[in-house]
């Protein structure tokens, strides 16, 4: 049978053989937490305790600032040593709250269990705010958001993304194999919350463990598991929406234009946690993994770990690392040093040696067209990219830029290694930056 | 840390491809052309070869060298320019008329657009037209086949086009003789270019470029698949005249045509629609200048005339952006 997906992409090595068979591990407590105030798209939080303030696990420590925001909570007990700037891993330094573990590690005792039966729609969404749910893919965009679609917009397909298309990564892999319950928990009480009549999960053919678990447990309900083929980016939302639907986002607008909304697998988990214990996001899985790292795996971290602790617990560094990369090799940022702290969005960290490091010089475009046919949203890449290197920004926004989702096929497959995602990227700002000057 | 780590903008890998690795495939794709070259026309053939690709090579360098400019001979470019040159040149060719095309190809075809990337013709073309317009008598002095061990001299010989052509202008009918060797024509016992005269190795190294994912079917399928349809239209009108789809097919530059020279990729379009469109031009032109045209071939000038319409065709084929119903443009 042929699978499910959407025209064009790429198929570039996994390399999940590292960890995907390895048991999710709890990372043991660091000697110190930096918990960044800013960690979701949209307005940062504020630090809400001061230096000296002994806190509790759980305890909001960073209150939300408008409606695009989460608040912020401490990943455990101990005392606030520092509220400064640190370096964050978007590349400069942010506030952020500095907390010294006490090791008893004891829950805040504001923290109320809810029945879901006796809750309402509202109380639902805003319980999911409160514990600073947002999007565990890497986007980080806060979940209560994404659950109040305007009533007009009717959402009649709810997925989730079980996709994990990013290769090295496993963090979902092993949250579908380790922690079913929870996650279909969390589907129920989106379903609940969206009303949807088609709920969907999309797992990658590449994982069937993963999906023959979950088609035994969800025997019975309502939920379709729906096998997708192997391709780079299959886990991106508007892909994944064509792949499940058909259906395409429209130029501009957002999934509920289509009736429908994608949840991370992961994201309903912490949405299950939320609402039936009352737990705030302070945790996530996260895979420690490539060839620069002596032992790969999948860690239970609190959010706030600095990299550094990562690292040591996986045993070190078999070689200088050529590059670190915080998330997946495709879309994942790179870092300067092990410095900077894990946050809600940090799916993976990869450690590549120089060698995996491509650092071939570019050369002049042969209009060999392999961006074209990857692009996953069909657009010319390498004409954008043309334009938006001469900062020609009209031209560049009438091939369509502002419709790449930067999933980078195009740069990956360039064999004169031309960087065009960075080059579209640029082009993208500009052209926004243009727009709201004008 | 120790020493200086390396930051970037995503993605951290690459597919590992390369221009040059291109460029390897491309010249591997082509040996055995150039070997059933070799063994048809002998040391002629080998001597057309070498001086082809290394006045291409050494043209590269001077004309890098004076306009200042790293040189990138090293890419396989140029060497590939050189062998298609050759192949495009007939096995008599004099010295002098295959190192002035190498010349064309590389300064005038090539760097005077800014280098590998940004010329709008095939380079390899623009030499080959222009020595067959200056220079028509030694660019048409065709030498039969004379394998290796036949003992015999090279004799000069028309191509299967040519005397068809010839045959038809004066009498208005075709030989019937001509569609008769057709096993010859396929495994290029017949005269012509160095490189059009076997189909069966042309296809040997395309087959290679497609397991390579160099080559893909768009062009030359329909480049192919117009001249048989539309040559086959005039066949059924009148036989005696026009020649068979087959006979187009496999004598010619046909194969070597719309297997290498039309899937330039630098200058064919760039999308999948484009390259659609250009390989039914190509094969409306193809069979229109061979059957009414002043050359009897007519491949060459075919795709020329396209290269000049990519820029066009590129800009009306633009594919369908994800998510608008309109080719590219957004409101």
């Amino acid at each position: 049978m042929k699978l499910k997906t959407f025209t064009g992409g790429i198929h570039p090595p996994d390399n999940k053989q590292w960890s995907s068979h390895k048991a999710i591990e709890d990372c043991p407590l660091p000697a110190e937490f930096v918990v960044p105030m800013a960690q979701h798209i949209g307005a940062p939080a504020v630090a809400s305790v001061e230096v000296g303030q002994s806190v509790s696990k759980g305890q909001e420590i960073g209150s939300a600032k408008g409606f695009v925001s989460v608040p912020v909570h401490a990943p455990t007990s101990g005392e606030v040593v520092a509220v400064e700037s640190r370096p964050h891993p978007w590349g400069t330094s942010l506030p952020a709250v500095v907390i010294k573990p006490d090791g008893e590690d004891c829950w805040s005792t504001d923290l109320q269990p809810g029945d879901p039966g006796s809750l309402t729609v509202d109380e639902i969404v805003e319980k999911v705010r409160l514990a600073g749910v947002v999007g565990m893919g890497g986007a980080a965009f806060p979940a209560h958001v994404k659950m109040s679609p305007p009533p007009e917009k009717k959402i009649s397909t709810l997925i989730f993304n079980g996709v994990e298309c990013e290769p090295y990564l496993t963090a979902d892999h092993r949250m579908m194999l380790e922690e079913p319950e929870r996650i279909l928990q969390g589907v129920a009480l989106l379903q609940y919350v969206f009303g949807a009549e088609r709920v969907v999960i999309g797992i990658e053919a590449n994982k069937p463990d993963a999906i023959a678990l979950l088609e035994k447990e969800c025997a019975g309900a309502p939920v379709e598991i729906l096998s997708l083929q192997v391709k780079y980016p299959q886990g991106a939302e508007k892909q994944l929406i064509a792949a499940v639907t058909g259906r395409e986002v429209p130029s501009g607008g957002l999934p509920m234009d289509i009736g429908v909304a994608v949840h991370n697998i992961s994201t309903a988990a912490a949405v299950a946690d939320a609402v039936l214990f009352g737990r705030p996001l302070i945790e996530r899985v996260c895979t420690v993994t490539g060839p620069a790292i002596r032992e790969p795996k999948n860690l239970r971290i609190r959010i706030g770990t600095p990299l550094s602790h990562l690292v040591e617990v996986c045993g070190g560094l078999t070689e200088d690392p050529g590059k670190i990369v915080l998330g997946g090799p495709m879309m994942g940022f790179t870092q300067l040093d092990f410095d900077v702290p894990a946050t809600r969005g940090t799916s993976g960290l990869l450690l590549l040696r120089d060698e995996d490091v491509d650092r071939q010089e570019e050369g002049p475009c042969i209009r060999c067209s392999r961006c074209v046919q990857a692009c996953p949203m069909h657009l010319l890449p390498t004409t954008i990219a043309a334009y938006s290197r001469r900062d020609l920004l009209a031209e560049a926004s009438e091939y369509c830029a502002m419709d790449c989702i930067e999933c980078g096929c195009c740069s990956y497959v360039c064999p004169a290694t031309i960087p065009l995602v960075q080059a579209i990227r640029y082009g993208k700002a500009a052209i926004l930056a243009k727009k709201r000057s004008s | 840390m120790s020493k200086q780590l390396y930051l970037s903008s995503s993605p951290h890998i690459h597919s590992g491809d390369s221009t040059s690795k291109v460029m390897r495939a491309v010249l591997y794709s082509l040996l055995p052309a150039c070997a059933v070259a070799v063994y048809f026309f002998g040391p002629a053939a080998l001597t057309v070869l070498l001086i082809a690709t290394l006045g291409c090579l050494a043209t590269e360098v001077v004309c890098q060298r004076l306009m200042g400019q790293p040189v990138t001979i090293a890419d396989g470019s140029a060497a590939i320019t050189g062998v298609l040159l050759a192949l495009n040149l007939p096995p008599s060719s004099p010295w002098w008329l295959t190192l002035l095309g190498a010349v064309i190809a590389i300064a005038i075809g090539k760097q005077v657009y800014g280098g590998l990337g940004s010329n709008p013709f095939n380079p390899a073309l623009v030499a080959r037209v222009v020595l067959l317009i200056s220079f028509p008598v030694q660019m048409t002095t065709w030498s039969s086949p004379t394998p290796f061990g036949s003992g015999l001299d090279l004799v000069t010989t028309a191509t299967p086009l040519g005397e068809w052509k010839n045959a038809v202008m004066l009498t208005g009918q075709m030989p019937p003789e001509l569609q008769s060797g057709m096993a010859d024509y396929f495994l290029g016992n017949m005269a012509g270019c160095i490189g059009e005269v076997s189909a069966l190795a042309l296809l040997l190294g395309a087959g290679y470029l497609f397991y390579k994912r160099i080559l893909t079917w768009h062009i030359p399928a329909t480049f192919v698949g117009t001249v048989v349809l539309f040559s086959s239209v005039f066949w059924l009108v009148n036989p005696d005249k026009y020649p068979n789809p087959l006979f187009h097919l496999l004598t010619g530059g046909l194969v070597l045509g719309a297997f290498y020279m039309a899937t330039d990729m630098v200058t064919t379009p760039v999308s999948t629609k484009g390259m659609l469109f250009f390989g039914v031009g190509c094969g409306v032109l193809t069979v229109l200048i061979r059957l009414f045209g002043g050359y009897p071939e007519g491949v060459s000038f075919a795709i020329l005339l396209m290269n000049a319409a990519t820029p066009l065709i590129d800009r009306y084929s633009r594919p369908k952006t994800f998510g608008t119903s309109r080719q590219g443009v957004r409101s």
